[in-house]
């Protein structure tokens, strides 16, 4: 025995399971990349193509502004229309999904499926399937929107209401009220924060998501870009996406300010 | 008239909170039941308008059997029980106004309760009681704006304009200071004599259920060992309510030696304790 003590971190047996696991980890990665089998005869070209894009891109197209202005309006609309109906449809969904409000298991589980179908499938998937339901325009964009926000959406208005203060709940119930009046006034008062948070940033989010729906026919900014692309017109193109980074700031600065607002 | 007959109250832990409670609370008396943490006083007054669901055992307000009520039913009887909490359980974010007015709830539509449409009678009531409680000048003020003496005045306010037939009280004065607790001490008893119903205070502070109730009650281990007045609350009652000293016969069902030997190390202890 030693007469100075000694102290580890890990005992032998964990050091071996990280060791593993990092050996594990490395292999998979190594495995993805041989067998995605990358040409690597175009990173050789890529500066030089990059720099004949940006020379065709510049200068933007000025004249195409007034044409785009439309498309543009319409994609910010498709976003508040999408993000409305989606909290529409997410207040029940949320008070199945929360634990506290949710009236029996089985509606919990709806709950729980509903927003994990909603937010498993891409926005982009959804608008190619209501295009083909709906047609092609802005009402196939906005539904699009809305069934994909209604995961995000409710999932964050349950987690609000299962931490709400259940103090102010019981004393409305003590009043002789029933459920939805205290839903009404011991519910909605606590989460109407959380609410107007989801629903400002949710709403930045979903103007951004339509600003590629377009690709697929569902209305927007993105069926304009789309065409300028297969028309080789990169200085429309260039217009196009400066127009997007400008509505893309203006929603994260008016969302980040709603959010700042409410207390 | 509140009539209670042997209240039990068994947690799905396993933990009996109450082991068949008895009281009566009539005309405008002020009950206070004072007792340890835990000995079951929040669970009584909870059980008595179903915010917790009692086991057993009855409980009647003017001859209306309560545990059996269900849906509308219970509501109703609901609106006839006012209630006030230690913390206040004020709607945070809602004004003093609505607040108050949630009083009412039980007897508006769920429309006219969306569109806070409340009816002339109501809203003038609600300023007379605010006046009252001493929060004229407040109404439009958020709930979380207030003191904790002002947001527990809302409360009572908001249990007076029930217009209830009884007020329960849970640990009305825990979160206040000494001085604010007096003064809502004093508007309890004086809303007891001026609106005739009677006041059951769940309290720990002894000194004020001494001074403001005219009968006390003492619970130990969800058992009713003591009931007087409060000159009978002698320091024999005392032991029996916080030390768990000999319990008289005549007072709660036969025991386990078990908790027999648990109260005699209690007795021994207290006896220590004071020297």
């Amino acid at each position: 025995m030693t007469d100075y003590q000694t102290w580890e971190r890990r005992t032998p047996r964990q050091r071996l399971v990280r060791y593993v696991l990092i050996l594990v980890t490395l292999v998979a990665a190594a495995i993805s990349w041989r067998l995605l089998q990358i040409n690597y005869n175009y990173v050789g070209s890529a500066p030089v193509e990059f720099m004949d894009l940006v020379n065709r891109m510049y200068p933007p197209d000025v004249g195409y502004t007034t044409d785009i202005l439309g498309p543009l309006i319409e994609t910010v609309h498709i976003a508040i229309l999408g993000t409305g109906l989606a909290l529409l449809m997410a207040i029940p969904v949320a008070l199945l999904g929360a634990e506290n409000t949710t009236p029996n298991r089985p509606g919990f589980v709806l709950g729980k499926f509903i927003i994990s179908a909603s937010r498993s499938v891409n926005v982009i998937i959804w608008a190619l399937v209501f295009v083909i339901i709906f047609g092609s325009g802005a009402l196939a964009g906005t539904l699009a929107i809305a069934v994909r926000s209604i995961g995000f959406c409710s999932k964050l208005l349950a987690e609000a209401i299962e931490e709400i203060d259940t103090g102010q709940v019981e004393a409305i119930t003590a009043t002789g009220a029933n459920s939805i009046e205290a839903a009404i006034y011991g519910i909605a008062p606590q989460i109407k924060p959380a609410f107007i948070g989801v629903a400002t940033y949710r709403w930045d989010i979903n103007v951004r998501a339509s600003t590629i729906i377009g690709f697929v026919g569902a209305g927007g900014i993105g069926v304009e870009l789309n065409t300028s692309i297969n028309f080789f017109r990169w200085q429309g193109v260039l217009t196009i996406l400066l127009a997007i980074l400008g509505i893309v700031i203006f929603s994260e600065v008016t969302s980040a300010y709603l959010r700042r607002k409410v207390r | 008239m509140l009539s209670v007959t042997d209240l039990q109250k068994t947690y799905s832990s396993g933990d009996e909170a109450l082991k068949g409670v008895s009281l009566e609370v009539t005309g405008n008396e002020t009950v206070a039941v004072i007792g340890p943490s835990g000995a079951g006083k929040s669970t009584f007054i909870r059980c008595i308008n179903r915010l917790t669901e009692p086991s057993g055992g009855s409980v009647e307000l003017d001859g209306l059997e309560v545990t059996d009520l269900s849906g509308k039913k219970l509501r109703n009887a609901r609106r006839d029980m006012g209630m006030i909490f230690q913390e206040f359980n004020l709607v945070e974010r809602l004004t003093v106004m609505e607040n108050v007015l949630s009083g009412r709830l039980g007897y508006v539509s769920t429309w006219e309760a969306f569109r806070r449409k409340f009816g002339g009678d109501d809203v003038g009531r609600a300023y007379e009681v605010l006046d009252r409680v001493g929060l004229e000048g407040h109404e439009d003020d958020r709930a979380d704006e207030l003191s904790g003496g002002q947001r527990q005045r809302v409360g009572i306010a908001r249990a007076i304009l029930q217009r209830p037939k009884i007020l329960l009280v849970d640990e009305p004065t825990s979160s206040l200071d000494p001085e604010t607790s007096r003064a809502v001490m004093e508007l309890l008893t004086e809303i007891a004599a001026d609106d005739d119903i009677p006041v059951l205070i769940n309290i720990h502070e002894v000194n004020l259920a001494e001074e403001y109730a005219d009968r006390i009650v003492g619970l130990r281990n969800g058992q009713k060992v003591f009931e007087g007045t409060p000159e009978g609350l002698d320091e024999t009652a005392r032991g029996q309510i916080y030390r768990g000293e000999e319990i008289p016969e005549e007072t709660g069902p036969k025991r386990s030696s078990a908790e027999e030997t648990a109260e005699d190390a209690a007795t021994q202890e207290g006896a220590l304790r004071r020297g």
